[in-house]
């Protein structure tokens, strides 16, 4: 796996906005950022409305990843470039999302909104029609999702990387410091967890950092290579960003996002629990 | 809940600046307000902490901590970034001009 096998850049990504099976998907909580301007073609998915279950806590299941991408207009031969505000955190959950239903052809467009948009490139408010298809989407792939259980028996023995910021590590805050603080669970982190915030591996224009760059970091980070990796974040969006990173990036082998993350862990009776910036 | 919530003058409900410190102002280009803008929120080591963009009238909001913090904007007329001290509880106002 290499960089481009992954990766767009902004300039790729204009000159094939009209590519046979390419299909452009932006991804967004605030889905009004695509009402106001998206790349031109690209369709839009929400994460939480369309991605998440509307009741149980997970995501939607295989027929519901069918039926979706079947009405987007999506299908299994595309290519799909996926791009997004935040720093693209959830145009790396999804692209975590279609890997986890085994879409393969899937790409990331490296600095995602905010490049194209300090880059000046063009946005366009039509929405494109696209023909509905038969999409079929395979098992989940577990090998890249981790549960609680098995987060909790890592404490110890697998990299976990908390990839919040340093004070949502320590405990003194409970979400980003962009947003009001929820105070449904506990503070801190899981023992043992590293603290590398998902922002190092971004560059300020939103693109990800060299590939050397990237391993000089999880290595002074003191990740072990050797040992199988767990990310987690709040919710899971920013960990699909180092997910992202690790597996896709740098080709680590073992690597698993918990989207349950800390809004999970940090709920659960009797699992332990560390506060302050860790060892 | 992760992405920004839409950028306002007006604070969220149930915002309690006795106990909370809350960074709060205008993205501007020569004194005019700049929308769009991606305003970062560095810590005192210039590491990364939050970032947001600036509403239709410039403004920005961040929930912070005490300490120094630089408000960095980043737009297509120009960066720009200024330093605020937060002492304690309570609403801190800095314009931000950003420049080519």
């Amino acid at each position: 796996m290499s960089r481009q096998d992954v990766l767009v850049s902004a300039d790729w990504a204009e000159e094939n906005l009209d590519a046979a099976n390419t299909v452009f998907v932006e991804v967004d909580e605030d889905t009004t950022a695509y009402e106001g301007g998206h790349i031109p073609g690209a369709v839009k998915l929400d994460w939480k409305t369309e991605l998440q279950d509307p009741v149980r806590r997970d995501f939607v299941d295989k027929a519901g990843f069918e039926q979706l991408l079947s009405s987007k207009g999506i299908s299994n031969d595309d290519t799909v470039i996926l791009y997004g505000g935040n720093n693209n955190w959830f145009a790396a959950y999804a692209y975590w999302y279609f890997k986890l239903y085994g879409h393969q052809a899937v790409k990331l467009l490296d600095g995602g909104r905010k490049k194209w948009e300090l880059d000046g490139r063009k946005l366009d408010t039509e929405v494109p029609q696209r023909e509905k298809t038969q999409y079929s989407a395979q098992e989940q792939d577990t090998s890249i999702r981790a549960f609680r259980d098995e987060v909790v028996n890592a404490i110890g023995t697998k990299n976990l990387v908390d990839v919040r910021s340093p004070d949502e590590f320590s405990g003194k805050l409970l979400a980003p410091a962009h947003l009001p603080q929820e105070q449904a669970q506990r503070g801190g982190h899981i023992p043992s967890a590293l603290n590398v915030p998902w922002s190092k591996a971004a560059n300020e224009d939103g693109t990800f950092k060299s590939d050397d760059e990237l391993r000089a970091l999880y290595s002074e980070q003191g990740l072990d290579s050797s040992r199988p990796t767990i990310a987690y974040c709040r919710i899971g969006e920013r960990s699909s960003h180092t997910w992202f990173a690790l597996h896709e990036l740098l080709g680590e082998q073992d690597v698993k996002n918990y989207d349950g993350s800390w809004t999970e862990y940090g709920s659960l009776i009797g699992v332990p629990i560390e506060t302050g910036s860790g060892s | 809940m992760c992405s920004a919530p839409e950028q306002t003058a007006e604070l969220p409900a149930g915002t309690d600046l006795s106990k909370e410190s809350v960074l709060v102002g205008k993205v501007t280009s020569g004194g005019s307000p700049v929308s769009g803008a991606y305003v970062r929120l560095l810590d005192g080591t210039g590491e990364f902490t939050a970032e947001v963009v600036s509403s239709a009238s410039g403004d920005y909001r961040f929930f912070a901590r005490p300490g120094t913090w630089t408000v960095r904007a980043l737009s297509r007329s120009g960066n720009g970034q200024t330093e605020v001290s937060v002492g304690g509880p309570g609403l801190f106002t800095n314009q931000v001009e950003v420049a080519s």
